[in-house]
């Protein structure tokens, strides 16, 4: 009995975050359009609804009644794989993410965890399953035969494992301080106000890891593989109908994830700011801090222009890498002279 | 190289909390400007008809020759335009005809809105260009 008890619990645990990540990732398309309409001085979608809310069902069903189009000269499986690949791997990162801390069910003695599945190599998982989002932009690129298409997916590529180093070694430095991969133990780490917050102990793993994670998601200034105009669209260029809203809703489920993994490991979680706060619910505080970093997210989008493909690879290998092994370097120093 | 990034996001930032300059287009106008040439219209006179003679000045001055004019005069010996028809779908809203009219029944209107399914939709004829007068106070 108990079991089943622990199995629909997961059930709805999953179902409750799918959808709610789901209804994110649509209101997200809104408010980045929203924002950045208001950066360049104008109203952004306003017509569908109040304030333009219905804007994101809307589109759906734009893109719905789209026609579905494979060309010709494209590896059919591949070709409908792709965005497959790219969203399972967005959305799968949410099942290691702790929202909150544990609730019980009034009436009962049944402890609700607010975390789908509490891995114990959770960060390993994360990293593994946000590069396989790339294989999603890569074979997308590759298998629809198109010069624009390959090419986006080959920078793509290598943007991704640029990057991706660079990411990696900066979240070792939070490694080190935690001293466990399991994100429930690093939160609870950064617990009892925001003056123990990772941020504070690696600010520079931080910033290094915002700049990394929006080349990893290929957002605004790294968005090389969609660059609009050199390749025309990029990897998603032969795209049409669901495909492509499943491509465009990979890449904003996994701006949310991103962000989610910010606030985890650098922000306290769902510990509040400082703990007299503590009766506002965990949720609250992961949505709300969640929030700053899309926020910040779209906000740096409207600011600041694309860069080069050279300038990109420089930063990445020249800079960032450094950066990050220099960070590592003194965590490491510091963390074993204070025993 | 950091300070710069930050001094953008400033101005975007400050630009996001400004109020928008857009204007809604259908439900706001901006009025158009005091030369603005629009849809012609005819002055009346005090009986309530057109001013024009059908002396067709703007008929030959007109460069698109989008006017046409048939003459006729009334029972006092006054000519008056029999059928005159303007087709607003060849006008180049020159303004040539309202210079040229002699007697000030023709001007060029403030209104710019107009849209028909077909060609056909755009012939004004006189009334249609008496009607157009109650756009153009």
């Amino acid at each position: 009995m108990e079991l089943f008890y622990l199995l629909i619990e997961i059930i709805v645990k999953c179902v409750v975050v799918f959808a709610g990540l789901m209804i994110v990732v649509a209101y997200l398309t809104w408010l980045e359009r929203k924002v950045l309409g208001h950066i360049q001085v104008r109203y952004g979608p306003n017509r569908c609804g109040p304030f333009g809310l219905l804007q994101p069902f809307s589109d759906a069903v734009k893109a719905f009644f789209k026609e579905d189009l494979v060309p010709g000269k494209a590896d059919k499986a591949v070709f409908v794989m792709a965005p497959m690949i790219s969203i399972i791997a967005a959305i799968s990162i949410f099942a290691v993410i702790p929202f909150g801390n544990q609730f019980t069910i009034p009436g009962t003695n049944w402890v609700v965890k607010l975390r789908i599945a509490d891995v114990d190599v959770a960060l390993l998982y994360i990293f593994g399953v946000a590069s396989l989002g790339e294989f999603g932009i890569i074979l997308g690129g590759w298998s629809s035969g198109n010069k624009y298409g390959l090419t986006g997916s080959l920078r793509a590529a290598a943007q991704m494992i640029s990057y991706e180093v660079a990411l990696g070694i900066a979240v070792i430095g939070v490694l080190i301080l935690s001293q466990s991969l399991r994100l429930t133990e690093i939160v609870r780490l950064q617990g009892g106000g925001f003056w123990n917050w990772n941020i504070w102990y690696q600010p520079v793993a931080f910033v290094l890891y915002l700049i990394c994670g929006l080349a990893e998601i290929n957002r605004t200034p790294f968005d090389m593989p969609e660059a609009e105009a050199e390749l025309a669209c990029g990897f998603n260029i032969e795209y049409s109908s669901m495909k492509f809203a499943l491509f465009f809703m990979a890449e904003y489920a996994h701006m949310v994830t991103m962000g989610a993994v910010a606030v985890t490991l650098f922000m306290g979680g769902w510990q509040p700011i400082i703990p007299q706060l503590g009766f506002i619910p965990g949720v609250v505080w992961f949505c709300g801090k969640l929030f700053v970093f899309l926020f910040f997210f779209i906000w740096q989008r409207g600011t600041f222009p694309r860069l080069r493909y050279d300038q990109i690879m420089k930063l990445g290998w020249k800079i960032l890498i450094p950066l990050a092994l220099i960070n590592l370097v003194i965590t490491g120093l510091v963390v074993s002279l204070k025993g | 190289m950091i300070i710069p990034l930050l001094k953008g996001l400033k101005v975007t930032l400050r630009y996001f909390f400004s109020k928008p300059i857009t204007v809604q287009y259908p439900e706001e106008k901006i009025p158009p400007a005091p030369r603005w040439r629009g849809i012609q219209y005819f002055e009346k006179d005090e009986r309530g008809k057109t001013k024009c003679v059908a002396c067709g000045l703007c008929m030959i001055v007109c460069p698109s020759q989008c006017i046409y004019i048939e003459t006729a005069e009334d029972e006092e010996g006054k000519r008056y335009p029999l059928t005159y028809e303007l087709d607003a779908g060849r006008c180049i809203f020159c303004g040539f005809c309202e210079e040229a009219c002699p007697v000030k029944a023709i001007f060029m209107g403030k209104n710019y809105e107009w849209v028909e399914g077909d060609r056909k939709g755009y012939i004004m004829t006189t009334e249609k260009l008496l009607e157009e007068k109650k756009v153009n106070p």
